[in-house]
């Protein structure tokens, strides 16, 4: 595929990607205050100086939001991309494999979610030390729970059409037919589930800060931002707005590369390719 | 949220909110109650109360565990709902806290202290329409103290040797004297019930201004006006309804829409926000209560003394006053004693912010490396800023903090007094000699920064016994320095009680006793028409 | 299919022939009970592992070691764990909750309040937030990349990137302090009339909506449009069906599965987890009291409350795969 072949949309996406990974990796040299600086009043109205304004202790929101890229975007991204690669291999597993395990790992996921997120945090938190890796492992078990469901229900539907059964028939083995029939006839459910799951990462990485599983300050993350900043809201205080834009705006960047990636697969499978 | 509301109301209320200043006693006990009454109505502006109306109040403090049986009572909510539904046999005086009578109409000690004899007011009925006895008052003074008690008073009446009715008065006996019986009795746990609440301690019957209409823990609990109240000087709305709301801006929203006309814990950050609604008014009160970081004086590196100094001086204490209270606070001196308490050593000279004596004594300990503070969310309120803003300080004296956010859950009994360094948070004391005794002592309970010093504790027991006010406040001045130059106290600030009300919300007393009016909000303000 | 079912010879086979559906439902109940055992034995062992007990964290500091030992003797807490667990289970099993420690009032007395509040703010937002995203997800396929497509889908990534408190605290800035034509706080009780409540609940209702919705819409959208390249898609815009009937009749029933996935996790989030929405709206419903109990240590309400939301989550999976496998008969029968 050529780049002129690649829509508007989809290059505003990379755009916008790049854009955090470049205030990510050059954070220390782009941002105009430091990380942790307190530079002024709190809560301070933007100005000249201070683009989007001071946060909840005085500091400098846009090098916060800067420096908060790195953080965000390397928990966020490794949580999703894990989460979905355990999730989709083992509800794939299931769902090819049928019966006994299929059952086995369909209850257990069952389990995984029924217990308390609070309880499962807690109990974690007691027992493991608190890394950031270890922070991303929990986040992606818990997510992987809710892909599993998504995964299997999708690969359930596919595995029982005629060219898996013909596979089969051939002979195939079942990494060959997850990964050459399943996978790609699922794409497009799953590749829409992960853009959101992106967002929803982002936003669970802040409700763990609160059980003291987060990110430890006074670094800054998106999430943490804008739960630092929330008491403003009510007031029509700006401070939470930004950090909340920039998740929106990560978002949808993530999405529109989603889409374009959607429309792709679409064609292809060799259906009509798209306008 | 609510761990941290639960202990705050339990360490705040765990040395009783009591007078201890035996001189001003004698004079307040002989005051009548109607001279209190006037009193109340005359701090709270000359204007004549309106009677009637539903006050709704948007309280911080409550959970679905909140148990209405006064002995254990911990949260927010249930410390302004015993006050609502019950009667102490003393109360405190809202600017002075000295004790004045309340359901006893006078006491007397013996000379030695040890025994206390109350007289109990008469004509006094229970919700249920029973006439209050003695007998009542012994069994609730017994529930309390017992070998078999659960309550959270229980501490405080540990000297007592025996609880009895003699010949229509209540007798107190004592194992030593001490002198601050009448002030510990003013304690919320200890509202006198029927039969002492032993047969049904849930009852939430009592002699209080209000009857208990309706309870749901954790949500709303409902009040009616109790039309035979003994007393006439409060109790001025025709309903109470208070409704648990743990999330500051929901309480700030509730007010501002004049869903609610009273909300406590207002985040001091806002406050300057707040007040810019027309419909709003502040209700603040000093107290005693402060933020602290707390050093274990035994354990390394904090055993050299100088880097506790160095960390001293390496905190900016006016920003945090600004930043974390919003100007609604006092700065600290590194010793727990403020204004509010009777006999406070005055013209201690203010330690100040000084990255040049921080980095002379960083330097003289010898100590290289990170020094690990471990903070929350739960410690106090903006614990976690308050701990980032002590990192940036010190940085500039070449110290370096490295914070370790801790879970809220099980803060207090995983970190606070067990790692060596940490934030924390106290409540006010009735009096010096009580929080230097719960805090500072080398074998008190809570010796939360391992201060053991001879000098210091020799001190602390001869002024307990020191009548002579001169001496007594010379004596408080040379352990507040001790306190100040040798303990592991960071103590940067003294917090506010914040509340805040709406225009409607008249005759609101600003009581030093404790936050909310030492919790007789409901009973003491009226709604203007 | 008789046929087959003399040929099986045994009755149990002839049942699960003759009722493929009717013995998935009993076989996943079955399952659904021992998996209900095993919550219970996780988050009692979770939560018994976890520092603190319940008499020291519930009377707190101004508790002395005297009263702590007397509340732990007073509950039994000084029995063994098993004992104590059976002891538990042994009241379940004959549909006793037990007695909360810290209120001590029956648990299931509170529980049905709680839950009943949890359900009816859930259902109301289920009721509003499920045809809504699947209409928007069609109509988002129908006019895919043109703009009625784009603003929807910008508009619903947004909603989903704040965080529920945020989407709370505007609707309150507005509706309520500022216009003052909506509710707040939205707390329900007892003796209230269904219209009052439903009115209260207006503005929790409208942040879980705007919570949920992209979520089911986007999947809608990526599902049907996952449809829409297959070859008899193509047969039926050729047979000169109109796109938006070629959506709804042809195309959805194809792409429920994903769909109703997605939607049973939402509506599970819906029940068991809007604490933040509960607490910002001042709601009285599960959510809270569960994290109050478990601050606490309040074990039967922890326990409780564990059991209801284990439930939430087993049904629902159950009710989305039957449904699964109703929409694609070709499920029906497991090789």
């Amino acid at each position: 595929m050529r780049a002129r072949e690649i829509p508007i949309t989809a290059w505003i996406g990379l755009f916008g990607i790049a854009l955090a990974v470049f205030c990510a990796l050059f954070a220390p040299w782009i941002a105009p205050h430091g990380e942790t600086e307190v530079v002024g009043g709190v809560w301070q109205v933007p100005d000249d100086q201070f683009f989007f304004g001071l946060d909840n202790l005085g500091r400098d929101i846009l090098s916060r939001l800067i420096y908060g890229t790195r953080t965000t975007l390397l928990v966020a991204l490794a949580a999703t991309v894990l989460s979905f690669s355990l999730g989709i291999i083992l509800s794939f597993t299931a769902a090819v494999s049928g019966g006994l395990v299929d059952t086995v790992f369909s209850r257990f996921n069952d389990l995984m979610m029924s217990i308390p997120t609070l309880i499962f945090a807690l109990v974690v938190l007691a027992v493991l030390p608190q890394y950031l890796v270890v922070l991303i492992l929990v986040m992606a078990v818990l997510d992987s729970t809710r892909v599993y469901r998504l995964g299997r229900a999708v690969a359930l539907d596919v595995a029982v059409m005629e060219f898996v059964e013909a596979a089969k028939l051939r002979g195939e083995g079942k990494i060959w037919i997850i990964f050459r029939e399943i996978l790609p006839n699922t794409l497009s459910p799953l590749l829409a589930e992960f853009g959101l799951r992106f967002a929803f990462a982002i936003l669970f990485l802040s409700t763990l800060s609160f059980l003291g599983l987060g990110i430890q300050p006074p670094t800054a993350d998106w999430g943490g931002m804008v739960k630092e900043n929330k008491d403003g809201i009510i007031f029509g205080i700006s401070a939470a707005l930004v950090p909340g834009s920039a998740i929106a705006a990560l978002c949808i960047c993530v999405n529109l590369i989603v889409d374009w990636l959607l429309k792709r697969t679409s064609s292809l499978k060799g259906g009509r390719g798209d306008a | 949220m609510n761990d941290f509301t639960k202990y705050l109301a339990g360490r705040v209320t765990a040395g009783g909110m009591n007078r201890r200043e035996f001189m001003g006693r004698a004079m307040a006990a002989g005051l009548t109650l109607t001279a209190a009454g006037q009193l109340f109505a005359t701090s709270a502006a000359a204007q004549e109360p309106r009677k009637g109306g539903t006050l709704k109040l948007g309280l911080e403090g409550g959970a679905a565990t909140d148990s209405i049986d006064p002995a254990k009572a911990t949260s927010q909510v249930m410390f302004a709902a015993v006050r609502t539904w019950g009667d102490t046999l003393v109360e405190t005086h809202p600017e002075t806290r000295a004790p004045i009578p309340s359901l006893a109409e006078s006491w007397a000690p013996s000379p030695d202290a040890k025994t206390w004899t109350f007289k109990i007011r008469k004509g006094v009925t229970f919700h249920d329409g029973k006439e209050m006895t003695v007998d009542d008052v012994v069994a609730t003074l017994k529930r309390h103290s017992d070998e078999k008690t659960e309550s959270g008073a229980a501490g405080m009446l540990k000297s007592i040797t025996a609880i009895e009715n003699k010949g229509g008065d209540l007798v107190v006996t004592l194992d030593a004297g001490n002198a601050d019986l009448p002030a510990i009795f003013t304690d919320y746990h200890l509202v006198i019930q029927p039969n002492g609440g032993v047969d049904k301690p849930t009852a939430g019957i009592g002699t209080g201004p209000y009857k208990v209409k309706s309870f749901e823990p954790g949500v709303r609990m409902t009040f009616e006006k109790n039309e035979n109240d003994w007393r006439s000087d409060r109790g001025y709305v025709q309903t109470v309804e208070m409704i648990t709301m743990n999330d500051a801006t929901a309480r700030v929203a509730a007010l501002a829409s004049g869903q609610v006309q009273f909300i406590n814990r207002v985040d001091p950050k806002t406050v300057s926000l707040l007040t810019r609604a027309p419909t709003v008014q502040l209700l603040t009160t000093s107290g005693g209560g402060h933020y602290v970081f707390i050093m274990h004086c035994d354990k390394a590196p904090f055993d050299n003394i100088d880097v506790r100094m160095a960390l001293k001086y390496a905190i900016n204490r006016e920003e945090m006053v600004e930043r974390i209270l919003g100007g609604y606070g006092k700065v600290g001196n590194d010793f727990p004693i403020n204004d509010t308490y009777a006999l406070f050593p005055e013209g201690i000279e203010q330690r100040a912010y000084d990255p040049d004596k921080a980095a002379f004594h960083y330097k003289k300990s010898g100590h290289s490396g990170p020094i690990l503070l471990r903070t929350s969310e739960v410690a106090f309120p903006g614990a976690v800023d308050a701990s980032v803003l002590f990192q940036q300080s010190a940085k500039k004296a070449g110290i370096e903090i490295e914070l370790k956010r801790e879970p809220g859950d099980g803060y207090w009994s995983n970190v606070w007094n067990v790692q060596p360094f940490s934030a924390s948070y106290w409540g006010s004391r009735a009096t010096q000699d009580q929080f230097y005794s719960g805090a500072y002592l080398s074998t008190a309970d809570w010796n939360d920064t391992r201060f053991k010093n001879e000098t210091f504790d020799k001190l602390l027991i001869s002024a307990r016994g020191e009548l002579d006010e001169a001496k007594r406040r010379e004596m408080y001045r040379e352990m507040a320095m001790l306190v100040r130059d040798e303990g592991g106290t960071i103590l940067p600030m003294f917090n506010d009680f914040v509340n805040a009300g709406t225009k409607k919300l008249m005759g609101y007393v600003s009581d030093i006793g404790n936050d909310m009016s030492n919790g007789y909000v409901a009973s003491r303000v009226w709604l203007s028409a | 299919m008789s046929n087959s079912a003399e040929a099986g010879g045994s009755p149990d086979r002839s049942l699960r022939e003759r009722f493929p559906l009717a013995a998935i439902i009993v076989e996943r109940c079955l399952l659904s009970l021992v998996l209900l055992f095993a919550v219970s034995v996780l988050i009692f062992a979770g939560v018994e592992a976890l520092p603190g007990d319940f008499a020291t964290t519930y009377l707190g500091q101004s508790a002395t070691p005297q009263a702590i030992a007397n509340m732990t003797a007073e509950l039994g807490l000084d029995r063994p764990v098993a004992t104590r667990y059976f002891d538990w289970l042994g009241g379940v099993l004959q549909g006793d909750l037990g007695t909360s420690w810290a209120s001590r009032n029956s648990v299931s007395e509170q529980v049905a309040n709680r839950l009943g509040n949890s359900l009816f703010l859930a259902g109301f937002a289920a009721i509003i937030a499920v045809p809504l995203a699947i209409g928007l997800g069609m109509l988002s396929v129908h006019f895919r990349d043109r703009m009625p497509d784009k603003i929807i889908n910008v508009i619903s990534l947004a909603a989903i990137s704040l965080p529920e408190f945020f989407i709370g605290y505007l609707l309150i800035l507005y509706f309520a302090v500022d216009f003052g034509i909506a509710t707040f706080p939205a707390t329900v009780y007892e003796g209230m009339g269904f219209l009052e409540r439903i009115q209260t609940i207006a503005l929790p209702t409208a942040t879980l909506v705007l919570v949920v919705l992209a979520h089911m819409m986007r999947m809608t959208r990526a599902a049907i449009l996952s449809v829409m390249s297959s070859a008899y898609m193509e047969t039926a815009e050729l047979k000169g069906l109109s796109s938006w009937r070629a959506i709804v009749k042809h195309a959805a029933p194809n792409a429920l599965a994903p769909i109703i996935n997605v939607v049973a996790l939402n509506l599970a989030y819906l029940v068991v987890g809007v604490v933040v929405v509960e607490v910002v709206f001042v709601y009285p419903g599960m959510g809270q009291y569960m994290v109050d109990a478990v601050t606490v240590r309040d074990m039967p309400v922890v326990q409780a409350c564990g059991l209801i939301f284990a439930a939430v989550y087993i049904l629902l999976n159950m009710v989305a795969d039957i449904l699964a496998i109703i929409a694609n008969p070709r499920l029906r029968h497991p090789r």
